[in-house]
């Protein structure tokens, strides 16, 4: 018994210690990439070491706990601005564009031209384009398959807002929370999605 | 086919294997691969490399034949394998480039600035760095990724290298992981090494540095690191720093056991 409280002690000592070291790394990491990275156009280095909430919570090796997870997505969920107009679709030839752009905000881009969404990187989405990455679910006949309710065109606005509204620490960049797509892009990306029209429904 | 021009120019010597390639075949970069099996480009980084090793340059003028890579003043066999390690006389962690980069302050008297200038080539700049990176690793090929732990200073820089390679931020919230710790992951057709597991650690840090087809030139380890965070939408790592050698160290040490192979033959 006295053993067991002794290997105990020692358990508790050893998890402690590892904490704190790994705190400890957390910290000359941060200080690192204060010292050993520099903006350059649109890619500053303010953007990266000042973590936001979801950043700094998505930061580890280990998954978030279920509880931790669930009451990120509900904060993130609150970020979502809705269009102002009421009106979700833009045009689905525009959306193709940016669904094929990855240009913007890298280091080599040029500060204030238009961002793509790249989402071909992750997702198939037409049938036409055969190089699609595979990240991220398929997104080929988004619309004929769901519809286009009230509930789906919000619920989809919502999820290119900002994909952790869902599912946190997505890989999904947060296309309107992080101001990556303007308004009207969020609306052409829609359309592609959605409208009856966009190859992607055919 | 700029490429394949840029081969023909640049290497006579494998101007038979591009010609056969000029037919427009599928699987372009498999089958050039397999036509220069026995002729990787990167050789004449690596002679040359081997050249500049040997020259007497800087205000010292000596050569850098006396750089201890970590193995002994002069030994290179191996030494690359072993990197990034700890240094006692700087006692600092310190990877190739870094390490290049103080012999040729210390041994050849260059200034940092001069010791570090045109780590990457450009077009009508010719990068120094580059063939000696060629000619350094190239003297690993065939021994096993053997990266140790033992010293608190490696094991720190390979705790921080993690760290940096988990931390999410920028305008897209990616980190290294966001791309590479996951099984079987592609972005477009670009097949993603997970690079947290064995197998693929290996495959993708023991072919670099790579002669990249795509660029005509030999491209070393920070080069391929910059363009990942270029792509990350982090801003721009500073040519050998400390931190570029945490995350070097981390990848190097989740690849040990596999056998070096580089420099490569790269898309």
């Amino acid at each position: 018994m006295k053993q067991l409280k002794t290997i105990m002690a020692i358990a508790v000592l050893l998890c402690g210690g590892s904490a704190a070291a790994a705190d400890k790394y957390a910290q000359e990491a941060a200080a690192l990439l204060k010292a050993d990275f520099k903006s350059k156009g649109p890619a500053t280095l303010e953007r990266v070491t000042e973590q936001d909430e979801a950043q700094k919570a998505c930061s580890s090796a280990t998954p978030l706990p279920a509880k931790k997870a669930k009451a990120l997505e509900e904060a993130q969920l609150k970020t979502v601005k809705y269009p102002a107009d009421g009106s979700y679709l833009g045009d689905w030839k525009a959306g193709e564009k940016i669904a094929q752009s990855g240009r913007g905000m890298q280091s080599s881009d040029k500060v204030g031209d238009p961002n793509g969404g790249n989402c071909y990187a992750c997702h198939q989405v037409s049938k036409e384009e055969i190089s699609f990455g595979n990240i991220g679910p398929s997104l080929y006949q988004y619309g004929k398959l769901r519809g286009d309710s009230e509930a789906i065109l919000k619920y989809t606005w919502a999820k290119l807002y900002n994909a952790q509204a869902f599912n946190a620490c997505s890989r999904m960049p947060r296309f309107g929370h992080n101001g990556v797509l303007t308004e009207q892009q969020m609306k052409d990306v829609m359309a592609l999605l959605l409208d009856p029209q966009s190859p992607v429904n055919k | 086919m700029r490429h394949i021009s840029k081969v023909l120019v640049g290497a006579a010597g494998f101007a038979a294997a591009a010609l056969a390639l000029a037919g427009g075949q599928s699987d372009e970069i498999a089958k050039y691969r397999q036509l220069l099996a026995d002729g990787n480009p990167a050789e004449l980084w690596e002679m040359r490399g081997e050249e500049l090793w040997k020259q007497k340059a800087g205000p010292n003028n000596v050569s850098l034949e006396q750089c201890d890579l970590g193995k002994g003043p002069g030994v290179l066999k191996g030494a690359y394998a072993e990197l990034p390690r700890y240094f006692k006389d700087t006692k600092k962690v310190m990877d190739l480039e870094q390490r290049l980069m103080h012999c040729r302050m210390t041994l050849q008297g260059l200034t940092a600035e001069q010791a570090s200038a045109q780590p990457f080539s450009a077009t009508g700049k010719a990068s120094d760095i580059e063939p000696m990176v060629a000619y350094i690793t190239s003297q690993s090929r065939g021994i096993k990724m053997n990266v140790a732990m033992s010293h608190p200073e490696e094991k720190r820089a390979y705790e921080i290298g993690k760290k940096l390679f988990y931390y999410r931020g920028g305008s897209h919230d990616f980190a290294c992981a966001s791309c590479h710790s996951a099984d079987k992951q592609r972005i477009r057709m670009q097949d993603l090494p997970n690079l947290t597991v064995k197998a693929d650690a290996q495959a993708a840090y023991a072919t670099w540095p790579a002669y990249r087809v795509s660029q005509g030139e030999v491209r070393t380890m920070q080069h391929r690191l910059n363009d990942c965070f270029r792509q990350q939408r982090f801003p721009e790592p500073v040519y050998a720093s400390e931190a570029i050698t945490a995350v070097t160290m981390f990848l190097a040490r989740n690849a040990n056991g596999g056998v070096y192979q580089g420099p490569a033959l790269k898309r």
